[in-house]
Parts: C-alpha cells; structure tokens; sequence
C-alpha cells in the first residue's frame, strides 16, 4: 500500500496504479524493453539524451551540493546561522525570506504586521544584505534566493552588496527562484500581472547572460506545483511549460538560445513513490535535452543539461510521528542521489509544525552527507540503469509527461493557462482527489491512516517567532530612510519608472536605486503603478 | 425546497498556501454547498465586504499562519460593525490544540485543525447553517 492506488482481491494486490496514471505490473523482464536502444534512449552518462546523469562521472567528480533553507527574522541571526551551516560541511546557501519581503513590502507597512521575520529574514534595503552575507566566501559559496515577484530587486541587490564585498559580477553565483508563474499555481507570491512579471523575468535573464556569468537567474519550479497537489508528470511537464514561456520571450529579445539555457535551473519535488520520482527525473532530463535541441536549435552541449535541485518536499512530511519524518526524508535524499541531483535539499522532520530548528537542520545536513559518504552512493553514476522495470517506467513517464505538456500547449501555452485559472483548476483538482483518497484509505500515509497512535502534542521543539524582531526591523528601516540622501533616492526611483514604462532593462536602474539605499517597498511600488497587480481567475 | 448553504472560504493575511482552502472547498461543493473562494492576500475588511455582498450563511477562514488568534478577532469585530454579526465564522488550517476551545469562547462556531475529515466539516457545516 502506499501513496500509489492499489486494487486488491482479498489480501493480493491485483493492480498498482501510480499518481501519473501508470499502472504497474508484478514482474519485469526483457520484452518489457525489447523496443529499448541505449544510444537513443540513455546514452553514456554526460552525453546526449543525457538520462542518465549530465556529467561523465557525476558524483565521482561532481559531488551534489548540499543546501538547506534557512533565514531567520534578523539579518544578523541569518548570517550567525549561514556560517554554522558552512562550518557543518555546507556548500551553498538557501536564503528564506519573511512575506512582506517576498511581496515587495517595507517592514514598517500596515499590511507586513505580524509578518516581519516569522518565516525568513526581513529585507528592507542593502543594509540587510550587507548583515546578512557578512564574511561568506561569496565566490565559492552560491546562494539560492527563494524570491519570486521581487526577485530582480533581490539578483540586483545581490550583485551590488557582493561588490561592496569586493566580489566581482563574474565571480559570484546567485540562484534567485525567480520563477513567477509557479506562484500563481501554487504558494501565491505573486504581486504584478503575468506579462509584466514575464517582462521582469526576461530582464533578469538577460541581463545575467551579459553581466553575472555564474548566476542562474531563474530557478523554475516544479517544487510548489507538485506541492500543491500536481501528479509527477503534471510536475514536469508543467516545469517545462513554464520554461519555455521564458525562454521564447527572452528569444524575442533577440538573444540566442545559447546565450542563457545553459543557466537554467530546476527546483522539483520528491514525495509519493519510490521509483515513480527516479523515472521522473531519468524522463525529465532526456526530455529537456531533446526539446532544446531540436525545438530550440542550440549547439552548446551545456545548454542541453537539465541541472536540477530535488529536495525531499513538506507535502511528504507529516505532522503525525515526526521522528518518522526523519526516515522518510532519507528516502527521499536517496531517490534523489539516484536520479542524479545536482543539488539536494531536505526539508526537516519538523517542518509540519515549525521552521527548521537547529538540530532539524543538521540533522538533514548529516542525511545527505550519510548517503554520499558513508554507504557509498556516489561510487557508480545511475546505478539503477538497465534495470528492466526502471528502464521501462521510464519511458512511460516520459509519455505522460509529453501528454500534460500538450494539454497546455493545446489550450494556448502556459501564460495564458495560469491566466485562465486551467493550471491552478487542475491542481486544486488533484488535490481534491489525493486528500479524499487518504480520507477513504484508498492511499495510505503511514501515522496518518495507518498504525495511528495517540499523541502528546507537540513532542517537537519550537521555533518561537519573537516579535521583537519587528520592532529592531522597523527602528533599522527608519534610520536608513533617516541617513540616506534623499534626493538621490528619489532620482533613482524615478530613472526606474522611466526604465520600467518603457522597454529598457530595469536591472541597471534598480542597480542605481540599492546603492541610494532605497526600499524594496519603494521600487516594488513604483513597478506596482506601472504594472498594475495580477488578479486570480475563479477555479471554482 | 431546502435553500442550499452558502459558504464564504477565505484566505486572509500574505500567506499563500492555499491547498487546504481549495480543497476544503471542494469537498463542500461536492456535499451540495454553494462556495466562494475569495483568493489570496485578503485583508479582514475585504472579506467582512465579501460575506456581506455575498449574503453567505458562513464564513470560513483559511490560516496556517499561527496569527488565527488576532484575525478572528478582528473579523468578527468587523461583522459587527458591518450588521453581520449573525453570520457564523468557522475557521481551518494550522490550529494548536490549546486555541481550539479560546477560539469557541470568542465565538467562532466551527474549528477544524487540519487533518479534520471532510465528512466532520460538512456535517458542521449543516449543522451550523440550519441553526
């Protein structure tokens, strides 16, 4: 029994149906994969179609890098917790923010109150930065920034603060999420409409592929889809739907396909069935290689890569017997080990109930470590390869996946189907049917509708939200406002409304207004004049 | 015929996980219940407008963001105010158990902690609205 739905006849199971529809049969052999043709379908690991990893020797030479979330309240707490992780063996960040940063508002705005720092650190200006990657090696370190509607205030903030640092552009590697569609399908950052948030997409991509060569200006997600209540394959095909949105607005601007897929990135989720998420990722990169190269006409062997973050996700977790949620979690990091993650990222047994506390965190950190240097994971590239049931499933998720891509391509494209509300109806729905499922114990979760027991409430520590994080926040963002040169804030702010009304890129302009210290509220308003806000289709 | 239950699911505060909320919703337009979602990013006033435009027998709040306490404060304050202090509020999400009886003591009429089977929410519901 399991997350898949399972048919039975008295205690034998007679069918085994995955969330993507695949039904899956009792035994493999060779005539499952007689149509099977290693060069085509796999080829060497680092060459085309890439199925079985993008690099020769994977974690041999390339070992997964390992980045836990973590930003709390203050920007001083976050740089206290950022160098505990390096020092733990960490090797590249993974910024939370607090929601009014996510949505572009000041920590002293109406709307932010009881917001600031509860699940993040606050940013209200370059301050904030400067606290908060104090004395982090930033050219060996990268930092994934989880900001979406405002991330190009974020890369830029990025770029100048690192430079005060004195890192240069070239050096340093940002991966901001930067990936907006998926917060109107699921997680609900979103601020301006969908052509303008495209727009702002477009400027960060374009201007990393000139400026910031080791940055990946956008991170798509499946992550958040799949969270929301996406099969596997929705997860994936949806991914890529969005990728291609940005990628043919960007080739309107003229640029090349090979100037800036190379630096696309891809956040995707790991919860549900064993093999169905090894199958997806095995799937998903040959799909993505092929797309790139025979859609997309690109010659750059690097530009065919589907480089990926696959984490262990919350929705997999439980609030019922954490301390199970530990194993779970190691489950997850092994399937993602063997699907050939670059990066990996867990999210800790508390998550149901907190953010990660300390202990949760390292706890996660030493998973991941365990797998890579312990019990010997990384001594073989795509260990699972030739196996007559991996092979076969496959190739079938590769076949749903291009089903759900076609939907949506059948309908209008990605834009216009998260305009419309099609992506979010069809993630609510499934949503819908997985919690009834679980309900009627047609899927089974273990702790949730299965070897149930009573409980103390709460056996996990908490992370308290201190208000007085708010206060220190508020009374810091005054000071700024106070100190700055006001006169050239509001020059800088006005050059932006110039930039963002026209066609110009906007990156340089919000450039000029962080060194002026002016406020993510500030700039974020003056986009919000211009572009107006994005307004939810009704689903229902 | 029995007029049907008119329900208002609202989702107030920046949080944007709204996977409860939409499910919820779901199941009870599946038992028959007219629904209407608000979407995201709802202030207590927008959805204090909401309940009185739509005429709504309930109003069921959507928070995983542990601020329950003050929200509901707040809107029920605010449906006073407005002459709708009649209207039943329930409210879902991410509920300690401590809050549970503090929130009927103010109150709210329903409290389902998430995990709270579709079949209690709609048998509440029911309950609730023919009150």
């Amino acid at each position: 029994m399991g997350v898949a739905t399972y048919i039975k006849d008295g205690e034998e199971i007679k069918e085994v149906i995955l969330e993507s529809g695949i039904s899956v049969k009792p035994i493999y052999g060779p005539d499952d994969i007689k149509d099977f043709n290693y060069s085509e379908d796999l080829g060497n690991p680092g060459e085309y179609p890439f199925t079985r990893g993008i690099h020769k020797f994977m974690y041999r030479k390339n070992p997964y890098t390992m980045r836990q979330y973590s930003g709390f309240g203050t920007p001083e707490e976050t740089n206290e917790r950022f160098k505990f992780l390096i020092s733990q063996g960490q090797t590249g960040l993974n910024v939370a923010f607090d929601l009014p940063t996510q949505m572009g508002l000041d920590s002293d705005d109406p709307l932010a109150e009881g917001d600031v720092g509860r699940v993040g650190m606050a940013v209200d200006s370059l301050r904030d930065f400067e606290e908060a990657f104090k004395d982090i090696p930033l050219d060996r370190i990268g930092s994934g920034l989880t900001i979406n509607a405002v991330a190009s205030i974020m890369l830029a903030m990025y770029q100048v603060m690192a430079e005060e640092y004195g890192y240069s552009p070239d050096v340093i590697s940002a991966t901001p999420q930067n990936d907006i569609l998926k917060e109107m399908v699921g997680r609900g950052m979103w601020i301006f409409p969908v052509g303008p948030s495209i727009r702002l997409i477009g400027d960060t991509i374009e201007y990393s592929a000139k400026y910031l060569p080791r940055t990946n200006p956008v991170s798509v997600c499946g992550y958040h889809i799949r969270e929301s209540g996406a099969t596997p394959s929705q997860e994936i095909a949806y991914a890529f739907e969005i990728a291609t949105t940005y990628i043919d607005h960007v080739l309107e601007r003229g640029l090349k396909i090979d100037d800036f897929v190379h630096r696309f990135s891809f956040n995707l989720d790991i919860y549900g069935n064993f093999f169905e998420q090894i199958g997806k990722f095995r799937a998903a990169r040959k799909i993505w290689a092929k797309l790139i190269k025979e859609k997309y006409g690109a010659k750059n062997p690097r530009s065919l890569w589907f480089r990926m973050l696959a984490g262990g996700g919350g929705g997999g977790l439980t609030k019922e017997q954490p301390e199970v949620n530990i194993v779970r979690s190691a489950y997850y990091a092994m399937i993602s080990a063997l699907s050939g993650t670059q990066t990996m990222a867990l999210c800790s047994y508390d998550e149901a109930y907190t953010i990660p506390t300390p202990r949760a965190a390292l706890i996660s950190l030493r998973t991941m470590q365990l797998l890579l240097e312990e019990v010997g994971i990384r001594d073989t590239v795509d260990p699972l390869a030739g196996s007559y049931y991996i092979e076969w499933l496959t190739k079938e998720m590769e076949k749903k996946i291009k089903e759900e891509m076609r939907k949506v391509e059948n309908i209008g494209g990605m834009a216009y189907a998260v305009e419309t509300g099609y992506v979010q109806r069809e993630v609510a729905r499934q949503a819908y049917l997985f919690e009834k499922a679980l309900q009627e114990k047609t899927k089974i979760k273990i702790g949730v509708n299965k070897y149930v027991m009573e409980e103390e409430p709460h056996k996990v520590e908490l992370h308290e939200y201190n208000p007085k994080v708010a206060d220190e926040q508020i009374a810091k963002l005054k000071e700024i406002r106070r100190v700055r040169n006001s006169r050239a804030v509001l020059q800088g702010l006005k050059g932006l409304e110039v930039a963002a009304r026209g066609k110009k890129n906007v990156m340089p302009y919000l450039i000029a207004c962080i060194k002026e210290y002016a406020t993510v509220g500030e700039m974020t308003k003056v986009f919000k004049d211009i572009f107006g806000e994005f307004k939810e289709p009704s689903i229902f | 015929m029995e007029k049907r239950i008119r329900i208002l699911i609202a989702k107030p505060g920046l949080d944007g996980h709204d996977r409860g909320a939409k499910v919820v919703a779901q199941a009870l337009r599946d038992a028959g219940m007219e629904v209407i979602y608000t979407g995201l990013h709802q202030t207590v006033d927008q959805i204090v407008n909401a309940a009185l435009q739509e005429d709504v027998d309930i109003v069921g709040l959507s928070i995983l963001s542990g601020t329950h306490m003050t929200i509901c404060e707040k809107l029920l304050k605010g449906m006073r105010e407005k002459g709708i202090g009649d209207k039943a509020v329930v409210v879902g999400g991410v509920i300690p158990e401590k809050d549970i009886q503090r929130l009927y003591d103010m109150g709210i009429q329903g409290v389902y902690p998430n995990g709270t089977p579709f079949d209690t929410i709609i048998a509440s519901s029911q309950k609730i609205a023919n009150r």
